[in-house]
This record gives structure tokens, sequence and C-alpha cells, in this order.
């Protein structure tokens, strides 16, 4: 698969000091959807912006299928559409005006047929001539992705695309965003919803206070960093773990009555046999069984935490 | 996008901002006839009555070429400010950034438009003088192109003024503190050689002087100082504001992070 965005050495120091992005390198792919995790301030809009040029990078590179962002913006930019966090729309401009209006924007011949496909996809055809601020907030979200894809770019990005929409909206968002991708489209998308990434994302990039900590394939993340847990129901609570068990990574919850082992799934050797057998030598009995596996959001908290820490500790 | 300008591009935004005209129509060229109205009653018909002509022109037709550049000074650094200060205010800026527009684009596209919008209404008030006064032209097409040049130069000074606006307060200070008072002292309803020494030097030094005295030549074939000057000093307002929005667009100034 080619890359479609190449961004080298990236970094953006602003005006009043802070440093936004701390040399950033990454590689989008052509057709994927990729999920830009991190806290809020971690740098994730700052680097969108910088794509689509909205903010001026301080040092570094970006290339948009194989052309520089500064230098060949004008092809660039016709590629990329870009649905911001925030809902910025003219409020007295019909709906098909404004979608018309972004297309000629970036230079498009003015296409009926395909603004009411649109439209129609994104069930804002009905809307059509109506003021956007007669709209709710979720087709007003729906406004602003049909602007961004009203010039038909190769690469969409959604910067925090269901924050502050509900569960519906943001089911049919997702579903969206998938057909988007069946149709070639690249998908770039920033969020904080874990789930949201979980649910989508081909490959996951996780930053924070402007560095790219990882980037991987969504399951082989989970495959690498993740672990099980396993809880057993027991018939009597524990007060303390017994000194028999110490060799394992035991936990006790529910009062006692829970006894958890946290393992690394990846592993062959589990311990979970030899946990089984060492229980019925100890007399532990229990009724149930039950395993969980570590989500995104575990990874992803567990990542940040880490280099909270280590930074908390260089300081 | 055909060939290397964005000419699409630049149609949308002229046809969006002339549209925001068109929301606003009636309010915006019936303030201007209203007020010119209201000028040639007071100045024309009760004033006017008193003072009968200067430099042989009836004062009521004097001042027709003075009250159409006082409305096209306000309007033309009211339409353009508005213009680009509005996506910032609202937000939409993002859009425009994000497109593929060349500076040079997006200045033919927010200036050609207030211009546009300026012409329609020196034009306005020109058709409502007569109403009032019956006024002709000495030189139509040097009429018509100084008025070209004086509504693109102060659209670009209200680009300028909008870029550099952090509220709606400051988008109003210049043109009713500063370019206000300069027309109303720049010769818009008075002849420079009435006044008497040292005032008639001290106006000199408002630059609104040239352009008044211009656009009346237009009219009568003369002014308050040679045509010559005043060509030279809208050369120069045309040369300082495209080289302060080349700076803006250059540095990102109040546009870009």
């Amino acid at each position: 698969m080619t890359n479609i965005i190449s961004i080298s050495g990236l970094g953006k120091a602003y005006a009043s000091g802070h440093v936004a992005l701390h040399s950033v390198d990454l590689d989008i792919r052509e057709g994927e959807i990729f999920a830009l995790l991190g806290p809020n301030g971690a740098g994730k809009t700052t680097l969108i912006s910088i794509i689509c040029g909205i903010v001026s990078p301080t040092s570094g590179q970006v290339l948009v299928n194989g052309r520089d962002i500064i230098r060949e913006y004008r092809h660039t930019r016709t590629d990329i559409g870009l649905v911001p966090q925030e809902l910025y729309t003219d409020a007295f401009e019909p709906v098909i005006s404004t979608v018309r209006f972004t297309r000629g924007l970036f230079g498009k011949p003015r296409d009926d047929a395909y603004i009411e496909k649109l439209l129609r996809d994104l069930s804002l055809w009905d809307k059509r001539d109506a003021k956007i601020l007669e709209l709710s907030g979720g087709m007003k979200r729906r406004v602003m992705i049909a602007k961004a894809l009203s010039h038909e770019p190769r690469v969409l990005f959604l910067d925090e695309p269901t924050a502050g929409v509900d569960v519906e909206l943001r089911k049919d968002m997702w579903a969206m965003v998938r057909d988007l991708r069946d149709t070639g489209v690249t998908i770039i998308l920033t969020t904080h919803y874990i789930e949201e990434a979980e649910e989508m994302a081909d490959r996951v990039g996780v930053i924070n206070n402007g560095r790219l900590m990882l980037v991987d394939e969504k399951e082989a993340l989970m495959r690498k960093l993740g672990t099980k847990t396993l809880t057993l129901h027991l018939d009597q609570p524990l007060g303390a773990i017994p000194d028999a068990l110490s060799r394992w990574d035991l936990t006790l919850g529910g009062g006692g009555s829970d006894l958890n082992y946290r393992f690394d799934a990846k592993t062959d050797e589990s311990g979970v046999p030899t946990l089984i057998a060492a229980l019925g030598q100890a007399g532990i009995g229990y009724h149930d069984i039950s395993t969980r596996e570590s989500s995104l959001e575990d990874i992803f908290v567990g990542l940040v935490h880490s280099q909270d820490g280590g930074q908390e500790a260089k300081a | 996008m055909s060939g290397r300008m964005n000419w699409r591009g630049i149609a949308a935004i002229y046809r969006f901002e002339l549209h925001r005209f068109g929301r606003t129509f009636w309010t915006s060229l019936m303030t201007p006839v209203i007020t010119t109205s209201l000028y040639f009653i007071v100045f024309g018909s009760a004033i006017g009555s008193r003072m009968t002509e200067i430099d042989g022109i009836p004062y009521a037709a004097f001042i027709v070429p003075g009250l159409i550049m006082l409305s096209m000074f306000q309007e033309s650094i009211f339409n353009a400010s508005f213009g680009i200060y509005m996506p910032k205010w609202t937000g939409t800026i993002y859009e425009l950034l994000s497109a593929p527009l060349s500076s040079l684009e997006t200045v033919i596209a927010y200036v050609g438009a207030a211009a546009s919008k300026s012409m329609m209404i020196g034009l306005v008030i020109f058709a409502t003088a007569h109403l009032f006064v019956d006024v002709s032209v000495a030189h139509p097409l040097a009429m018509l192109g100084f008025m070209a040049l004086i509504a693109i130069s102060f659209c670009m000074f209200g680009f300028i003024l909008g870029v550099w606006a952090q509220n709606f307060e400051q988008l109003q200070v210049v043109p009713l503190l500063v370019i206000m008072p300069m027309t109303f002292l720049g010769g818009a309803f008075y002849s420079v050689s009435m006044l008497p020494e040292p005032w008639r030097t001290i106006t000199l030094f408002n630059p609104v002087i040239y352009l008044i005295s211009g656009f009346r030549w237009t009219f009568f074939g003369k002014g308050d100082v040679a045509i010559g000057y005043s060509l030279a000093f809208v050369a120069v307002l045309l040369i300082v504001c495209m080289a302060a929005i080349g700076w803006v667009f250059k540095t990102g100034y109040r546009l870009k992070k």
C-alpha cells in the first residue's frame, strides 16, 4: 500500500513559546482509516491543521501524494477535506449554497448531481434549502462533512468527529466513515474516544505532549500490548492472597469474593492451568470464571501515563 | 482548477460576498440614498440657498462628488473589513486557509466584491443626486475610473483593517473616528480656497483632499489641487495597501498561527 501522506521531522512552536509538536514522523497509507489518539492538548489538532494549511510549521516537511504542502499547496489542498472539531458555519446560508460554495472555493466546477448525491448520502437533501442556523447540532456536523467532501478529496481529516454528538448519530457517523473508506477515501480521525478508534481504525497512532509515541496496526497493537484478566468468583471470600499463590500476579476484588489474575495474552505460557491447579491444592473453591481482554483504552492510558510519569521523573 | 489561477475559487467568494450584500440589499442601498437626500436637504437647500456658487459651480452640484466619496470611503472600508472579519469571527476562516487559493486570489475576490458594492452605492448616490440637482460630468470615463480606483484602494485598506481587527469595536474605530472627520475636513462640502491661512495649508496635509479634489475634477474639470497630484496620491495609496496586504499574507499576520 502506498503512502498518501508522509510527515518527517514536523515541529511546531507557537509564538507564545509553547512547543505543540516535537519532530513528528508519520506515514499515512492510502485508503486506510487512521486514528490519532491523544489527550486534550496533545498536538492532534496542530498536526492536522499544519497538513491542511491552517497553521504554519516551524520545521519539517509534509508530502501529500508526493507533493510538498507548502510549495505545491494547490495540489495538496485540493486532495484534502477537513471537518474541524468546532461547528464553524455561515449561519444564514442555506445548506446547498454553503456546500456549493466550498466546492467552488476548491476550484471544482459546479456539479449538481454530485452535490445531490452527497446531500442524500448524508440525509441532508430534505434540508437543502434550510438555513444552517435552523439545523440541529447533528445536522450541522453533517453539513460540515458535506462541505469537506464537496470537492471530492482523496484524504478526509475528521477532527474529533463525534465530540458532543449523541450515541445514535455517532454510530451513523461510524457507518458513514466506513462507507467513505470503501470508496477509496483515506480517513484520518483524531479522537480521544478510544471506543471510536477501536471501532473503526485500521491503524492507530498515540500522541502526547507533541510527541508521537506509537504507531501500529490496531489489532497488532492490542496483541502486542494487550493483557487479559482472568476473574475467579470464589465460594468463600479471602482476606488476603495466600502465600501459596504469591508467584502469580493476583489481586482481590469484590470484597475478597473475586480473585483477579492479570496475564500477558501474547505468551504461550499464560500460567492459567497451574494457577487453577494451585487453587485446588490450596482448597480454594470457585463457582464461576470470566476473562476480559484489555481494550485500546487500557493501552492508551498505560502509554500516556508511562510518558507523563517519565517526564515527571526527569523533572 | 483551471490553469494557474483558481478562478472558480475567486468566483465562489465573489458570489458569496455579493449574496451577503443581497440579503441586506434594501438596507444597504436605502441607507446611503436617505443619507444623501438628507445631506442635500440640509446642505444643498438650507445652506446652498445662502451660498449660491463655489468656483462658478452651483453649491448643490459642488457637493455631489464629495458626498459620493464620503459614502464610498465608508462603504468600501466597511464592506471589505466586514468581509474578511466575519470568517475570522465565525471561525469559517479555516475553510479559506485550507483552500487552494493564493493570497492574490483571496484579495481579488474579497476586494473585488467589496469594490463592486461600493461602485453600486456610488452610482446610486449619483442617481439620487440627480433628483435634487442638475449635475453633469465633464469626464465620465475618468469619473468611473476614479471611482473604481478609490473603491479598490479603500477596500484594500478595509481588508487590512478586517485582518487587524480583533473585535467589532476595532472594526468601527477607523471609519468613524478617522475617515469620517478627514472627509468632512477634506473639502467634501467646501473648497480649500475658501479657508483662511494657516488652515488652507494645514488642510493640504489631509490626504482625503487629494481624493475628493481629483473626483471633483472629473465632474467639473477643476479641483482644489492639480489632477496629477490626486492621481499620484491614489497610486501611492494603492501601492501602500498592496504592500501591506502582501506582508499580511507572507507572515500570516492574524490569519495563521
